[in-house]
């Protein structure tokens, strides 16, 4: 194990390293100045001048570099342009609304998905199963950026059922959490269907059948728990997915979290903030891949990754 | 399905009722009508000629995204996959550092920088679109280079490209097929996406994503304005999604 954790750091490296060089990168791809950008070309001389200063712009490439890097080992994303607060701050306020809104989003995919598998797989070419895969295949190709505005229309204006939109109690997390959410399940319905299906063609199955075991017994003892390994890492790595996920969400039910927070950096210009809120949802997506990477070596030791 | 929306898509001018961009502020918000029969926006615009319009859009990027993305990947791919080496172990871990990066955040990042524009978001989809087909086409060669044929055409005095051109690359576009269908479902989403979030097309092109964008502000009074853009989106990729899977289950069906 700790070779193979000593591996997967060794790769991690340079994957983080080469996530954050990206993300330096994006801001000098700025075409003509960079200043220019964010202030308008009418901006006064002094101004620009000024951020140029704090921004460094005016120093080499490779001494901007060097200063992000150690910046960012001291935990300092710089300061936003607009909000003349540290970039480090204002994002830690807005994680947690995230981090809620994406773990409430992979309750809701989990909800919806696992029953529905289970009972596919089960029921397998019947009507139900028929409807599960139909059911995830409109998942799979439903925007987000379409589900979200539908359901506020349909549960919000029309039946009035959930707040519009905003972060609050329970009914305020309803519809982001189940527009996020959706892509999800449709993904766990398919996984979970195959690994079950599969699983029930194994040698051990058959054998836990063979011993007179209750059917039940058979299918929550041997196969579920089985297909549910396969199941477990899908929905780590989809977990990265959601934080990326939550900036239309987030747009979409003005959710006060850090996908929010990118969209209202990016439609004002405000450089480092994008670049502050970027670099933390790709380092948060690397991070849970990293763990899922783990966790799911020590649920199967046999996965080995070339160790 | 997809050939209708192709076939619309390509023949715009001629199927659309009316100019996307005329605007008649006197006909503004209107659900149905004979002269508008999903109605209009904001600007009086027709939303059915706007729909039309925006599925060019869409499948433009589309196309343009996996053209651009298969190109490389698979030059890419098949060059790291028969030669191997030092130069295949950077390709690898560049493609392993990318695909590690959310591709969508990447994309939103660089239309941010760039500015919108059909151009931007199409270079920033393909930014991380190739790896996929990059690690696909290595996978494959590196499992076909030592089959007896690709033995048979180097003892033949077959040149390298040639071998990867005449022998490899066919044997792989099954595969490449399957990649290529998702890929346009998936880049189509993105376009939109993108779109939505005012990075895509500059206004007053119309886009899928744009238009529902624009639909937002209007949900109480005009709700025609975010249902029939998505229901074109959802349509396209929901059509994408099913060739994609009715392709996998045939080819590699097929393969086994």
């Amino acid at each position: 194990m700790k070779r193979y954790v000593l591996y997967r750091l060794l790769f991690l490296l340079p994957t983080l390293l080469g996530a954050l060089t990206l993300v330096f990168l994006l801001i000098h791809l700025i075409p003509g100045d960079p200043v220019d950008v964010m202030l308008g070309e009418t901006a006064a001389t002094a101004d620009k001048e000024a951020l140029r200063e704090s921004l460094g712009l005016n120093r080499p490439l490779s001494v901007q570099y060097r200063t992000f890097m150690f910046d960012l080992a001291a935990g300092d994303l710089g300061r936003s342009l607009y909000e003349r607060a540290s970039v480090t701050e204002i994002v830690r306020a807005r994680f947690p609304a995230t981090l809620e809104l994406a773990l409430c989003a992979m309750i809701a995919a989990i909800a919806i998905s696992f029953p529905l598998a289970v009972v596919a797989a089960v029921r397998r070419g019947s009507w139900i199963d028929r409807s599960a895969l139909t059911f995830s295949l409109f998942g799979l190709s439903m925007p987000n950026f379409w589900l979200g505005p539908l359901l506020m229309i349909i549960f919000s204006i029309q039946l009035g059922w959930t707040p519009v939109s905003g972060r609050g109690g329970f009914g305020h997390l309803v519809l982001p959490a189940f527009t996020l959410g959706l892509g999800m399940s449709a993904i766990l319905i398919r996984i979970l269907r195959a690994s079950l299906l599969r699983a029930m063609n194994e040698e051990y199955v058959q054998t836990a059948r063979a011993k007179g075991l209750s059917e039940q017994r058979v299918w929550l003892k041997h196969t579920l728990r089985n297909a549910l390994l396969s199941v477990i890492t899908i929905m780590s790595l989809q977990f990265g997915s959601l934080l990326t996920g939550s900036l239309i969400t987030e747009t979409i039910f003005s959710w006060p979290g850090i996908g929010r927070l990118t969209v209202q950096a990016i439609q004002t210009r405000d450089y480092p903030l994008v670049q502050g809120c970027v670099l933390v949802i790709a380092v948060s997506y690397i991070l849970v891949n990293f763990l899922t990477d783990l966790a799911y070596r020590l649920v199967d030791p046999r996965i080995t990754y070339g160790e | 399905m997809l050939l209708l929306l192709g076939t619309t898509a390509l023949f715009a001018p001629m199927l659309a009722p009316r100019d996307p961009l005329s605007q008649n502020l006197d006909q503004d918000l209107i659900a149905h009508s004979r002269e508008h029969p999903l109605g209009t926006d904001k600007l009086g615009r027709d939303l059915l000629s706007r729909i039309i319009y925006g599925g060019r859009v869409s499948l433009l990027v589309g196309m343009a995204t996996v053209t651009l993305s298969l190109t490389i990947g698979v030059a890419i791919g098949s060059f790291s996959g028969y030669f191997g080496g030092l130069v295949d172990q950077m390709l690898m871990r560049l493609v392993d550092i990318l695909m590690a990066f959310p591709g969508i955040l990447l994309a939103i990042a660089f239309t941010a920088v760039l500015g919108p524009g059909l151009d931007h978001v199409i270079v920033a989809l393909c930014l991380i679109g190739w790896t996929g087909y990059a690690r696909l086409v290595r996978g494959e060669i590196l499992s076909l280079r030592e089959r007896d044929f690709i033995h048979a055409a180097r003892a033949l005095g077959g040149r390298p490209k040639r071998i990867i051109l005449r022998h490899l690359l066919p044997n792989l576009l099954p595969p490449l097929l399957i990649q290529a269908t998702f890929g346009l479902a998936a880049a189509v989403v993105a376009e939109g996406s993108l779109s939505f979030l005012g990075l895509g097309v500059e206004p007053p092109t119309p886009s899928w994503g744009s238009m529902l964008n624009d639909g937002r502000q209007f949900l109480l009074v005009a709700p025609h304005l975010t249902t029939y853009p998505g229901l074109a989106l959802m349509i396209t990729v929901l059509a994408l999604n099913l060739v994609g899977d009715a392709l996998q289950e045939r080819l590699n069906g097929r393969n086994r």
